[in-house]
């Protein structure tokens, strides 16, 4: 809006536009926040040279961006009147905010690639921690307890969770779909480290204290896995048309071949990429693998027999328990979460393409 | 004659696979209602013990009974869960606006995108960035407080020197409710109905006068339940609470010392690995306390969300 009264104002130069005097050119807050970072820079490049302490990006942009929110709402606040200056004012905060939440996010990333990288070897992805003692050793224990019980906990709750989600939106009507749509709600909120006591006590009630298995650590996920897997499946359900259904009715198919042959194949794009994001979520849950399945060193690939390692556990205990030579613990910590981060991502990222190219054919 | 038709509309013919179907999809649903109880039940029974066997014989108590052992727990959790709402509120409709009213078009989609990425990063992750890189960085900031603001009960110091403090604490597991906060708020904010803010514009309102007479009245009941989605999220957040907070105890709301409350999940996954015996049974029964606020938490989020549904102008 501002744009457009200020093109008018530039066609007709020399008459005075009622509609565009009394505001700012559209180009004053980036010219006063350029001039605020340069001034802010200048300063703190003089203090840093000064006192010889290291130069600070983020304080620049901080400050600078506050020198200028204020220049501004001064500004304003004098040639256009209070309502304008506070509402470039609200405008400099909701900018500021974005920018705050973009930071932990950079620094983190920064920090996970960069320390990450030290032990991001050959060996990491061969070797176990078995007899390893200060440098060396690997994660491939822990990986290949995570692929174990993330897939395990797949294989258990894709099924589950789909039917529940089929029963919903084909069967589902009255108050037990109701109650079901609301707990599998407060089933998402559900501490993941209950999750992790609840598959602990089962076993403990089946097998006696103390029993931690690979398989308990699979329940727990499944127990958090499900509803998000419900919960998107029910969306993608919903999304299929019902002259679909209504059509393949009407030509006598009986209602189940409806939902396996025209139901579930239009939307399986949806609901493929609802079941890797929920493997994606569970996949870096440590605190409820920590308590159900425990950690150990060796490399175990049975589920129903002893302790298993995972990567979060992994990363977790190579952070708390830094025996001697501590950096090489830290070292194998960051690139366990480099490792994990990565395999997140590229599950994020398989299921944003498989979304974008199997995506439903609802015409139109 | 009317009766004779409703007499010869035909039955629907039941299948055997029809019926196969349709009772493993009803047994589907109901086995997520029967897991849900079969929490609640497993917890229960495992709790019990450790409230009636008295308090000598169970060792992680140290002597004093179950609830004065649970109660700085509890307080912790709350207070570690107050301080992130308190600082990723504001911030996430900060964030929510800035994508649904400000951002051009073309670029918010992706901008979200940017925030949804805070959400797929694993806890341990964060507890590792929380622990290595934001506790020192922010410990300067710590010590600067106490000097010149220490008359406020907050910041009453003395300054922890690792900068491990419950307010760090607080900090990361903000950063860690920020997505699910701004998802839900931008959500809403989107759907507010086009009418009202052409009319508030038209009328000559500037952009914030609009958002402010138009679109924060109507998200209000989802910057509420997203921010209480957020609360129960950070009740339940065990690793990151667990791998920066240095915990002794206390019970204190002074932000930046080094005496510290610790939270029920945190003190859960600190403790678990070498319990044994009854000291089991009072950690699963500080998790039954868990799972019972959180539960809580999310009903009430869940019951203003679904009661929007049914109110709102949108549709």
């Amino acid at each position: 809006m501002t744009a457009a009264t200020d093109r008018r104002a530039a066609t007709s130069r020399d008459t005075t536009n009622a509609f565009a005097s009394g505001s700012l050119p559209a180009w004053s807050p980036w010219v006063i926040l350029g001039a605020s970072l340069g001034a802010v820079a200048a300063v703190f490049g003089l203090i840093a040279a000064a006192t010889g302490e290291t130069f600070s990006i983020i304080g620049t942009v901080f400050f600078g961006f506050l020198a200028s929110t204020i220049v501004i709402v001064l500004i304003s606040r004098l040639v256009e009147g209070s309502r304008q200056a506070t509402n470039r004012l609200v405008t400099s905060l909701v900018v500021l905010a974005f920018v705050i939440a973009l930071l932990p996010l950079i620094s983190l990333v920064f920090t996970v690639v960069s320390n990450g990288t030290n032990r991001f070897d050959i060996e990491f992805f061969t070797y176990s921690m078995r007899n390893v003692v200060g440098e060396g050793g690997g994660a491939i224990h822990a990986i290949v307890g995570t692929l174990l019980m993330t897939g395990t906990a797949t294989v258990i709750s894709v099924p589950i969770g789909l039917l529940a989600a089929i029963y919903l939106v084909e069967y589902g009507t009255g108050r037990l779909a109701r109650a079901i749509t609301f707990f599998v709600d407060v089933m998402t909120g559900i501490p993941s480290i209950v999750a992790g006591l609840f598959a602990y006590a089962v076993f403990t009630a089946l097998f006696g204290p103390g029993e931690r298995l690979g398989i308990a650590g699979a329940i727990a996920l499944t127990v958090l896995m499900v509803p998000v897997v419900v919960r998107s499946s029910e969306e993608m359900l919903r999304l299929v048309p019902n002259e679909l259904r209504e059509a393949s009715l009407a030509l006598g198919v009986p209602k189940w071949l409806t939902i396996v042959n025209v139901v579930l194949p239009t939307s399986i794009a949806g609901i493929t990429t609802g079941v890797m994001l929920a493997i994606a979520r569970v996949i870096g849950e440590t605190a409820p693998l920590l308590v159900a399945a425990g950690f150990t060193q060796n490399l175990n690939y049975d589920l129903t027999e002893g302790r298993m390692q995972s990567l979060p556990v992994f990363v977790y205990s190579s952070y708390v328990a830094q025996g001697t030579d501590a950096q090489s613990y830290l070292d194998r910590a960051w690139a366990g979460a480099l490792t994990l981060i990565l395999i997140v991502m590229l599950l994020n990222l398989i299921a944003r393409l498989v979304a974008r190219q199997f995506a439903p054919k609802l015409g139109r | 004659m009317s009766t004779e038709t409703v007499q010869s509309i035909p039955k629907p013919k039941l299948r055997p696979g029809d019926r196969i179907f349709s009772g493993s999809a009803l047994s589907a649903g109901t086995l997520i209602l029967i897991a849900l109880a079969a929490i609640a039940a497993f917890l229960i029974i495992q709790s019990i013990p450790a409230i009636t066997t008295p308090a000598e014989d169970i060792t992680i108590l140290r002597g004093t009974d179950f609830f004065s052992y649970a109660f700085p727990l509890v307080f912790g959790t709350l207070w570690a869960a107050v301080i992130a709402l308190v600082l990723a509120t504001p911030l996430a409709i900060g964030i929510a606006l800035f994508i649904s009213h400000y951002a051009p078009r073309r670029v918010a989609a992706g901008l979200g995108y940017i925030i949804d990425l805070l959400a797929a990063v694993p806890s341990v992750v964060f507890g590792l960035w929380g622990g290595n890189v934001l506790a020192p960085a922010v410990q300067p900031a710590y010590s600067w407080l106490e000097k010149n603001l220490s008359w406020i009960p907050l910041f009453e110091g003395p300054a922890s020197g690792t900068g491990r403090t419950i307010l760090t604490a607080g900090v990361v597991l903000a950063v860690m409710i920020l997505p699910i906060i701004t998802a839900i708020c931008r959500e809403v904010f989107l759907q507010t109905p086009v009418l009202h803010e052409e009319a508030a514009l038209a009328l000559g309102a500037t952009r914030w006068e609009m958002i402010r007479v138009a679109v924060l009245p109507f998200g209000r009941a989802g910057i509420i339940s997203g921010a209480m989605l957020g609360l129960g999220r950070a009740l339940g957040e065990t690793m990151a609470v667990a791998m920066v907070l240095s915990a002794s105890g206390a019970v204190t709301f002074n932000l930046i010392s080094s005496q510290n409350p610790s939270t029920i999940a945190a003190n859960i996954a600190l403790s678990f690995p070498e319990a044994y015996g009854l000291n089991v049974n009072v950690l699963i029964a500080t998790g039954l306390m868990l799972f019972v606020i959180t539960l809580l938490v999310n009903m009430l989020a869940r019951f203003i969300i679904n009661r929007r549904k049914d109110f709102s102008g949108a549709n």
